[in-house]
């Protein structure tokens, strides 16, 4: 049973099994989307490996017309043959009619995390000097209002961040305040969740309308302590000096 | 709005069975008055309408399809001339009368090319002054200086093009030298005739609006707006591309085509020439498009939002994938080319390809990585949220520059790999040229892959100015340097194996077609991402835009116009090339009855026609 064919079965079987059972081992299990695009990926470079040269060609590919086309076969290949042509249209659409069939499941995601901020909020920067005084001024602040939920370490693993789904950001992580500038953390904690725009909805955010107990000038320190404390920089157009 | 775009899925099919013919074509005809009355209606208001609309079809979609088709068939008339003047060059240095038959060949097309564009700029200059008459008005009170000059450019460019095709013939031997300064000058007007009107689009998102001074000072302040240059530098490099594949989609068609062994050789190099011009622009591209986004970003933080992490940032991991099938389509061409025209070669190309294969993929597959997954309910509840905690890391800019740096790095290296194929460096110097090559290739590798780690522990404008540019600047320089010693290394090479032409198989054929459409798609889809970043302004922060499609479409919407314009766009290309190459039909004819320069050759290769009896095609 050595081939083409049969070693990228194998290297198919593999990247799934390594996807969908291994990888979940050390980490968060991988949504189906996602399995499916990688396996996608590795069939269509062992589509392209297989069918390169002439000989490659007939190694890949012959076997399945020789298979497909019933040439010369008898016995248990005819009706491995037969087994085939009624079971994969029988699988096609059994598929179909999973995929169409109405289910009380939600449907996958696709949530916009980063909207884009209203134009009153762009261009904004933090009228509060980078100074240790603020800079401690805002890390109690969080502690207060925000570490409940963001975590003390600033990784969105707070007593209370189980409760929400989304959770809370991890502001440790690169991919969050690390992408965006100061202006568009203050619209996000003085609007809350209920101040985020329409685009890309429907918003799931817990996150609450902070303008109504803090003042600008609490927020803006608080964005100088979250990026302190997560050990990020916001992203500005002016190198600091 | 409900109504709107529903014609693009239904169509007429219900109504067909049982509307008599006749009625259908009333209600064809009368389909075609609606616009017309519509019109008529706001005729006697006609200074305070600042809408009108085409029911049923709405004024949005009319002018997103004619734009695009406008755009794409200035891409090819302008992208076409480069690589023809580029190939009627390179013929006149070589003295290779290959060349300068491949640039004629072009050439040809562009002149019905030209028309058919000149002719969709005018049907959306008329829609645009009869949908749009604020902003048109708005726009020529800003830019009416630059009118005249487009005017000028566009006069000059026809004169030219008419010497450059009339003349090919007439200039030939010691007039050559004026006929490539034709060329150089048609380029030179081509170019002017994309910056003009693109100050103009670009003014619609970044608008820099000046109350004092002349019209022409006016008009000179707003065409220099922050994204002028990177869309006009990116365009320019993305028409490059786009001609390109398009000549190799046309070589692959007639390839499939072709009868007899000249044929298929002319046009199996045609392919190859074509696929190399789309690769060659393809690699600076990414480089012109991080830069265009860069300057959005910096123009406006809700802008570069809106695209990058916004509603519009669907696009770029469908733009991954688009890109991520043109660069495996050209290096699949790039390894067919060495098994099938080198005999022989297999055995030993077969694990470098596979290692480069490998390496494709893996990029690929973090270039079309989501920041958030798409994950059912059940599944973001295990992964913590859409964002996963392991794999969420690909979904930042930093994996996605490395990402793309490598893949333009292999597919230099398969360009590199293909030249080296079937000959022996005789050079003394050649094994250590080799070595270093080897090493550095090692180095660049490395430092790209460390630069983009590295990049998520410093702050962003350190990453975006400094590990970025080199990251790029890394990757250049292994062009710089192997192209010129590669060069110099084949120089003094001995061929052990004659490369053949007309032996590629007949997928050869379709992976250069297939390039050309994930081109055009990718124009499409970009064109769509860069209009819909004003959202709901005609021009941004100045113009709202009031009418009842101030709406950002679903993107599934989106997409099935990009596919429409896309489809449209290949009739019409195959419309002009069929049109072009009515006189070659007329030539064969005459010839027909002459006996064939080989035997067996009657049959196309798509028909499953074989380079002479005996051999296989696959």
């Amino acid at each position: 049973m050595k081939g083409p064919i049969f070693n990228g079965a194998i290297i198919l079987v593999g990247v799934f099994v390594f996807l969908k059972f291994l990888l979940p081992l050390f980490t968060a299990p991988l949504p189906a989307s996602l399995i499916y695009l990688y396996v996608a990926l590795a069939l269509s470079g062992i589509m392209i490996f297989g069918t390169m040269s002439a000989s490659s060609l007939e190694a890949f590919m012959g076997p399945i017309y020789r298979f497909l086309s019933g040439k010369g076969q008898s016995g248990v290949g005819q009706m491995a043959r037969l087994a085939v042509l009624v079971l994969f249209p029988l699988l096609v659409g059994w598929q179909t009619y999973t995929k169409l069939a109405p289910s009380d499941l939600p449907p996958a995601e696709n949530r916009t995390i980063h909207p884009a901020p209203p134009g009153e909020f762009v261009g904004l920067s933090n009228p509060y000097p980078k100074v240790p005084e603020n800079i401690m001024m805002g890390k109690g602040l969080y502690a207060a209002y925000c570490s409940p939920c963001h975590g003390a370490n600033f990784d969105g693993k707070g007593p209370a961040a189980p409760g929400f789904n989304p959770p809370p950001a991890n502001f440790s992580d690169p991919g969050t305040i690390a992408q965006l500038q100061e202006s568009y953390l203050f619209w996000r904690i003085k609007k809350g969740g209920v101040g985020l725009p329409v685009e890309g909805m429907p918003w799931k955010s817990a996150m609450p309308r902070w303008e109504e107990e803090l003042s600008d000038e609490f927020i803006w320190k608080i964005i100088m302590g979250e990026y302190d404390g997560a050990h990020q920089s916001p992203r500005t157009w002016e190198e600091e000096e | 709005m409900k109504s709107q775009g529903q014609w693009l899925c239904k169509g007429f099919s219900d109504s067909s069975r049982w509307i008599p013919s006749f009625m259908k074509w009333s209600a064809f005809l009368a389909l075609l008055l609606f616009p017309v009355m519509a019109w008529a209606g706001g005729a006697t208001q006609a200074m305070s309408v600042e809408y009108r609309d085409i029911p049923g079809i709405g004024s949005r979609n009319i002018v997103w399809v004619v734009a695009q088709q406008h755009l794409l068939l200035a891409g090819f008339v302008l992208g076409v001339p480069i690589f023809a003047w580029v190939c009627e060059l390179v013929g006149w240095k070589t003295k290779e009368a290959r060349y300068d038959k491949l640039a004629k060949e072009f050439t040809k097309l562009l002149t019905s090319a030209y028309a058919t564009t000149a002719l969709f700029g005018g049907i959306l200059l008329f829609l645009l002054i009869g949908l749009y008459p604020k902003l048109m008005a708005y726009l020529t009170d800003m830019f009416f200086p630059s009118f005249l000059v487009y005017c000028l450019l566009f006069l000059a460019e026809t004169a030219t093009l008419y010497m450059y095709w009339y003349g090919w013939d007439y200039m030939q031997g010691n007039k050559k030298a004026f006929h490539l300064f034709l060329g150089f000058l048609l380029n030179l007007f081509a170019i002017g005739i994309m910056i003009v009107p693109n100050s103009w689009a670009t003014f619609q998102a970044s608008p820099v609006v000046v109350a004092d001074g002349t019209a022409w000072e006016r008009a000179w302040a707003a065409m220099q707006n922050p994204t002028w240059w990177p869309v006009n530098i990116h365009r320019l490099i993305a028409n490059v591309v786009l001609g390109g594949f398009i000549v190799g989609a046309y070589a692959g068609v007639r390839y499939l085509l072709a009868v007899s062994r000249e044929e298929r050789e002319h046009y199996d190099w045609m392919g190859y020439v074509g696929n190399f011009i789309g690769v060659f622009g393809m690699l600076p591209l990414p480089f012109a498009g991080y830069w265009l986004m860069r300057e959005i970003y910096q123009y406006n933080q809700q802008m570069g939002i809106t695209l990058m992490g916004g509603f519009l940032a669907w696009l770029f991991i469908l733009q991954a994938m688009l890109i991520g099938v043109l660069f495996l389509g050209a290096n699949y061409y790039f390894w067919m080319g060495i098994t099938h025209r080198i005999p022989g070669s297999e055995g030993q190309y077969r694990k470098p390809v596979m290692a480069m294969l490998i390496v494709l993929l893996l990029c690929l597959g973090v270039w079309m990585t989501p920041h958030s997954l798409v994950a059912s309910l059940e599944e973001a509840r295990k992964m913590g949220g859409t964002h996963h905690p392991l794999l969420g890391v690909f979904g930042v800019m930093s994996a996605k520059m490395t990402v793309s740096n490598l893949m333009i790095l292999v597919t230099f290296m398969s360009f590199i790999m293909y030249w080296r194929a079937g000959k022996v460096e005789t050079a003394g110097w050649a094994k250590a040229a080799k070595a270093i090559m080897g090493a550095l290739l090692v180095l660049a590798g490395i430092a790209v892959v460390v630069l983009g780690v590295w990049g998520y522990f410093v702050p962003a404008i350190i990453r975006i100015n400094y590990f970025s540019v080199a990251q790029v600047l890394i990757v250049l320089f292994i062009m710089i340097t192997f192209t010129p010693l590669t060069a110099l290394l084949m120089k003094s090479a001995k061929t052990t194996t004659e490369m053949v032409w007309g032996k590629m198989p007949i997928r050869a054929g379709y992976s250069l077609v297939l390039n050309a459409v994930m081109v055009i798609l990718l124009m499409s889809l970009m064109g769509y991402a860069r209009s819909s970043s004003r959202v709901h302004w005609h021009i941004y922060g100045v113009m709202r835009d009031t009418s009842e499609y101030a709406y950002s479409p679903a993107l599934g919407y989106a997409a099935a116009f990009m596919s429409l314009n896309t489809f449209v766009f290949c009739l019409l290309v195959a419309f002009i090339f069929w049109v072009a190459t009515l006189g070659d039909k007329a030539k064969a004819k005459a010839n027909e009855g002459k006996p064939l320069d080989i035997a067996g050759h009657a049959a196309p290769a798509m028909a499953g026609g074989s380079p002479a009896a005996g051999e296989k095609l696959e």
